[in-house]
Parts: C-alpha cells; sequence; structure tokens
C-alpha cells in the first residue's frame, strides 16, 4: 500500500538534513508504529507524506497504491485515500465544522469522479460518527476547533477520519496532550476505524498509545534513519529503558 | 494658491452648463447655498490630506469615464426579500420598474416631489446634515450632490415599518453620471430599514442623510454594484438622537474606484452606532472607507469593523476617526480596519484616528495587514480541498467577521451566500 524508499528529506530553505534514508513498507489492513525521541524526524515524515510545503525530497521515492505521491498536491493525497491526523490541529475561525467537513468530503468524492453526498445522508453519517466519539451538536455547529480543548481538537481529527474513510491514516503525536480518558477515546474511535483495508501509521513518542492502538509492526527512528524494526515488545522495551539503550545497542 | 485655484477650477468646471434643479424655495435656497459651499471649498485634488490615499481624478472631473454595464443573469439581489423596491435607472426614478411609493408607518415620496412642496418636513434636513458634516473635514462632492441632485427618495419614519425599503440602482448607459440624495427622519421609537444596491451608472454621487430621533432605530445594508468599471463617492450623513441606534453595512464587490464616506454625530446620551463593510478587490480596483464618529454625547456605543480582500494589485483604503468632545463621558468606541492581502502586489492604506477630549472614555482601534495563513490553507488540503477553494473559504471567514455586524441575518446570510457563489464562479472562470 504505502511503500517508501531511501527517502531523503531537507528542509526547504536551510541546508538541513531531517530525514536521511528511510526505507518502509506497509501492507493493507496493518498498523506500524514509528516510534523515537525528539527529533528524530517522526513528524517531518508526516508532513512530507501528506504534502506539507518548507521541506525537499533531495533522494527516494513514496508511492501509495504504486503511484508516486511526492509530486501531488496535498488535496489529490486526500483523494487518493491519505490521511494526516495533525499533531497540532489548527482553528479555522469562521469556517463552522458541518461546513467544512462537507466541504472536505465533496471535494474528495469530486476528485474520485463519485456524486457528491446529500445533505440528509451527510448529516445522517456525521451524526453517527460524532455521537461514537462523544462529540456534540455544539461542537459540530463551532467555527473548525475554536475554543476546543486539547481532547476536543484530537477526537475531531478522528471524526474527519471517520467522515472521509481514508484508507491510510498518518496519526501524527495523537496522543500529545490527551488525559488517559480522552486517550481511550481517541483511540477506541482509531480501533473502530481498522479494517483489512485500512493501514494505520502512528507517530508517537511515548508508548502508552500502542496499549490501546495495538501495532504489527514497531519502527524505531533516530536521527532520520529507521534504526530499528520489531513487533510490539519493541514498545514495551522503550517503555522499560528509554531511547537510550536501542540507540547504543545498534550505534 | 495655485492648488485651491485648480481646485476651483474644477468646481466650475463641473457646475458649468448644469442649472440647478428648480422647487419650492426653500430647495432652491438649500441648493444654491450648497453650490457657494462647492465654489468656495473647491473639489477634492490629491494634494489634499484627506484624499491622500485616493486620488479624486475621475470622481471630480467634468465628464465621466466610460463603464461598461456587467450582465451577469444572476437573479437580483435581496430579490427574495419583502421589501418596498423604489428603482432608479442611471440615477432617474423608474416608476413602472418601482412598487407604489406607499406603506404602513412611513411617509415616502421622491425628492423632486417633496422638494418642490413649500411645506415640507424635509426643508430642515436637506442639505443641513451634510453642512453639519462640512466641519472639521471639507467633503465638496457631498456638497455638489445637494447643489446638483434632482432625484432620490425623502423616507418618514414614524413607527415600525413593516418591511425594509429598497433602493435599486440600476446601470443600463456606459456614460451615465448620477447623483441621487436621500433624507430620511426616523421619528422617536420608529424603526426602519434602508436597502441598496446595484452599480446605479458609470459614475455615482450619493447623499444619504439620516436623522434618528430619540429612540429612534435605522438599520442599512448596501451592496455596491459589480460593475468593473464604476465609479462612486457616497456619503452617509447620520445625527442620532437619544436611546437612538444606527447601523450600516457596505458590501464592495469590483469597481474600479469607490470612495464611501460615512459622518455620524451622536448627540443624544446612550446613543449606539455600528458602521462596518467588506470589500472584495480584484485588479484594477481603488476602494476607499472614510468614516467620522463624533462623540457629542454621554455614554454612547460607537463600532467601526472594516474588512478588505485585495488581490492583482487591488488598493484598499481606511480612514477612521472617533472624535469625543469634552462632556462626552464614558463613551465606548472601537474601531478596527484589517487586509487580507493575497499577494505582493495588493495594497492596504490605513489610517485609524482618535481625538479624545473627555476624560472617561473607553476607546480602542486596531488595524492589521496579512496574507492567507499557510497553516489553516495546508489544513483545508489535507482534507481534500482544493487551494483555490480552501483559499476562498479562508477569504468568506475573514469577510463574515464584517458581515455579522448586520444584525438581520437572513440578509447577512443572503450576502454570504452571493460571495461565495462569485468566488466559486470566478474559480471556474
Amino acid at each position: 500500500m504505502l511503500e517508501i524508499k531511501n527517502l531523503h528529506v531537507k528542509l526547504e530553505e536551510e541546508d538541513k538534513q531531517i530525514i536521511k534514508g528511510v526505507d518502509l513498507k506497509l501492507e493493507p489492513g496493518k498498523v506500524h508504529a514509528i516510534m523515537g525521541p525528539n527529533g528524530s524526524g517522526k513528524s517531518t515524515l508526516s508532513y512530507v507524506l501528506s504534502g506539507r510545503e518548507g521541506y525537499e525530497v533531495t533522494d527516494g521515492t513514496a508511492t501509495f497504491d504504486g503511484e508516486d505521491i511526492l509530486d501531488m498536491d496535498p488535496e489529490e493525497r486526500a483523494a487518493a485515500g491519505l490521511f494526516l491526523a495533525f499533531q497540532y490541529p489548527v482553528e479555522i475561525p469562521g469556517v463552522g465544522n458541518m461546513t467544512f467537513l462537507r466541504t472536505a468530503l465533496n471535494a474528495q468524492r469530486k476528485a474520485r469522479g463519485d456524486e457528491e453526498i446529500s445533505s440528509a445522508d451527510f448529516l445522517k453519517l456525521v451524526r453517527e460518527k460524532a455521537k461514537e466519539l462523544e462529540i456534540g451538536q455544539e461542537m459540530l455547529k463551532r467555527p473548525v476547533n475554536v475554543g476546543f480543548s486539547g481532547g476536543e481538537k484530537k477526537r475531531n481529527e478522528i471524526l474527519q477520519m471517520a467522515v472521509l474513510e481514508p484508507r491510510l491514516c498518518i496519526l501524527d503525536e495523537t496522543d500529545s496532550g490527551l488525559d488517559v480518558d480522552a486517550m481511550k477515546l481517541v483511540a477506541d474511535g482509531v480501533n473502530r476505524l481498522r479494517t483489512e483495508n485500512r493501514s494505520f501509521l502512528v507517530i508517537t513518542h511515548y508508548q502508552r498509545l500502542l496499549n490501546h492502538i495495538v501495532p504489527d509492526v514497531v519502527h524505531i527512528m533516530a536521527d532520520g534513519r529507521i534504526v530499528k524494526t520489531g513487533g510490539p515488545e519493541l514498545a514495551l522495551e522503550v517503555e522499560e529503558n528509554g531511547y537510550g539503550d536501542i540507540l547504543k545497542e545498534v550505534a | 494658491m495655485a492648488v485651491a485655484e485648480a481646485k476651483r477650477e474644477a468646481a466650475e468646471a463641473r457646475i458649468a452648463d448644469r442649472p440647478l434643479p428648480k422647487g419650492a424655495k426653500w430647495a432652491d435656497e438649500a441648493r444654491a447655498a450648497a453650490l457657494a459651499r462647492v465654489r468656495s471649498m473647491g473639489l477634492p485634488g490629491r494634494r489634499d490630506e484627506y484624499w491622500k490615499f485616493t486620488n479624486p481624478a475621475t470622481l471630480v472631473q467634468a465628464e465621466p469615464p466610460a463603464a461598461s454595464v456587467l450582465e451577469t443573469g444572476e437573479s437580483p439581489v435581496f430579490g427574495a426579500v419583502d421589501r418596498l423596491k423604489v428603482v432608479f435607472v442611471d440615477g432617474v426614478f423608474d416608476p413602472a420598474q418601482s412598487d407604489e411609493l406607499a406603506m404602513e408607518h412611513i411617509e415616502i415620496q421622491r425628492l423632486s416631489e417633496a422638494a418642490g412642496t413649500d411645506i415640507h418636513w424635509a426643508r430642515d434636513l436637506y442639505g443641513a446634515l451634510e453642512t453639519r458634516g462640512q466641519t472639521p473635514v471639507d467633503r465638496p462632492l457631498a456638497a455638489l450632490n445637494t447643489a446638483l441632485a434632482e432625484d432620490g427618495v425623502v423616507i418618514r419614519a414614524t413607527g415600525r415599518a413593516p418591511k425594509p425599503v429598497s433602493l435599486i440602482y440600476l446601470h443600463k448607459s456606459d456614460s451615465s453620471d448620477a447623483y441621487l440624495h436621500h433624507v430620511i427622519r426616523v421619528e422617536s421609537g420608529a424603526e426602519l430599514t434602508v436597502l441598496e444596491n446595484g452599480p446605479a451608472a458609470a459614475r455615482f454621487n450619493k447623499v444619504m442623510e439620516v436623522d434618528v430621533a430619540d429612540g429612534g432605530t435605522f438599520h442599512h445594508v448596501c451592496a455596491q454594484g459589480r460593475d468593473h468599471e464604476r465609479r462612486s463617492a457616497t456619503h452617509v450623513f447620520a445625527r442620532l438622537g437619544e436611546e437612538s441606534v444606527f447601523k450600516s453595512f457596505t458590501l464592495t464587490v469590483n469597481g474600479v474606484m469607490t470612495r464611501n464616506e460615512c459622518v455620524i454625530e451622536l448627540t443624544g446620551d446612550r446613543a449606539v452606532t455600528h458602521v462596518a463593510g467588506a470589500a472584495v478587490g480584484d485588479g484594477v480596483f481603488h476602494q476607499d472607507d472614510t468614516v467620522f464618529v463624533t462623540h457629542d454625547a454621554q455614554d454612547c456605543e460607537s463600532r467601526q469593523v472594516f474588512k478588505k480582500v485585495l488581490r492583482n494589485g487591488a488598493v484598499g483604503v481606511f480612514q477612521g476617526k472617533i472624535l469625543v468632545k469634552p462632556d462626552a463621558q464614558r463613551t465606548d468606541g472601537y474601531q478596527i480596519s484589517q487586509s487580507l492581502l493575497l499577494d505582493e502586489d495588493s495594497q492596504f492604506y490605513a489610517k485609524p484616528e482618535l481625538e479624545i477630549y473627555a476624560d472617561d472614555v473607553q476607546c480602542s482601534h486596531g488595524s492589521t495587514s496579512g496574507a492567507i495563513d499557510e497553516d489553516l490553507l495546508f489544513y483545508l488540503r489535507a482534507r481534500g480541498v482544493p487551494r483555490a477553494e480552501a483559499q476562498d473559504m479562508l477569504v468568506i471567514a475573514f469577510l463574515a467577521e464584517a458581515l455579522e455586524e448586520i444584525e438581520d441575518r437572513t440578509l447577512a446570510d443572503e450576502l454570504l451566500g452571493r460571495l461565495e457563489g462569485w468566488m466559486a464562479r470566478r474559480r471556474q472562470g
């Protein structure tokens, strides 16, 4: 599904290499976690995959179902089925949550050559998904993320994921800023979306999120490279010993 | 000396061969007095401080530059609103397209008719509020209007008007040079809404004098016409009595030259005024909002909210002043002007001014200029919204804050819907 080969990325405006050769293959239905210390390049990887400006790919490829995504606009990647749950979801004053969701869904459907969703179907869809995430009418009516707590913002990200039904979900530090209850709510939301065709790339600093969203594969990233790959037990090792031991071991 | 000379020459050139309209004695006198004001002030020139950011040349020159008529095929703005329609074509009242000038709780007449009547309530107002507005800043184009305007409406609200009066300004001739002068009196406790829409003419000079008596309420919502080459200079002069309310909103989309002046005097305690505007300019577009609010009574509130979105070299100007006189204690004044510059070529000039002589007042003002927030744009795009559409969503969201100043949600929603439609059409080329 997602295949990254020898990816090298630098900042566009300064000569600073952030990702220094990442290889990763994600199969349909699988959950891969990427863990790593701060500054290892985890979030940059998520931004490069979703098409944020400011980064330059100096070498390597990233394909999604065999198609090169690095040349696509962010909206094309989204329509192709890629979704980034932001670490810091932005507030958009003046744009209603519902209007935003509907515009996004219809834009993606249009890009795929599908009909726009009817108002009634859309309302039904959002209400159902919102209920599961304990998102009330009040939150749906407000402008996107404006006045939302940290937990509400993250739940809103998962709501968007549930409504847009992407095939590849990248979760960038979705656990940051969440208390235990909020994390469980978010993780349950993600788990409901797990299917045999949908894959997840879960980027996190801590192991705790992976207790709730159990990964198939865990990668440890450091200094722009994946330095170790293993099963869920690798995450536990990080939890117990920190990154120091692993990094020493691979050095 | 040479500058003043040139301004007076411009005035003479403009009024040459234009006899003043004839009416009742009071109207003739008001027009003659206005003509004398124009002659002594001269017309605005490049070097005038009050025209520092806007070149008045095309608003002043004797003949109007041509402006082609925009055929949109769209349904008329406010078309779905239950309203009393008053239609002007290139500045001339058109009875055939207008409703009968009659409505419960208001008296409404053509200006030409009122000005021909010896005893008429409008005599105390026609040109009177305009004259008050000439101090401390000259507004010669308004005086010119008082002198030359033949048409317009005079409205007196004596109770709560059951529906808005909708002034519709159609533009049919490429070379029309139109003057309209409206006089409105909202009596004590009465309530009136006036809507305006349309380009009116190739060049349009409009004055609206509004006198709101104690406890009266006046709402004004204006959508200026979208003909690209049209030019207009508009003035609203308002005087507010005790506990009265005056709220005005203007939407400007397109037009090569627009100067909207709003001059408001709060003369009764606890009066409230809100003036707002949203402007969208693309390419050859110059739009200027010049507002002057005078607090001359206690416990009054004034609020100015102006937003402009500019691209491809469009220019926006905001000159806003709050003057608080010595006895206007506990004044609450607020002013914000913001622009969204969609490229490096567009420009926004802002001149916020506070002049305060009372010691117990609350006045704040702010002005910002910025580009589209790339983080917001990326967020929308990452959810699948194409770049152009995402940008328009953010533009609409930016303007929406000014449209929120319109109290009637139906009217605000209509204008928002129009903006969305125009932008969608533009995206599709």
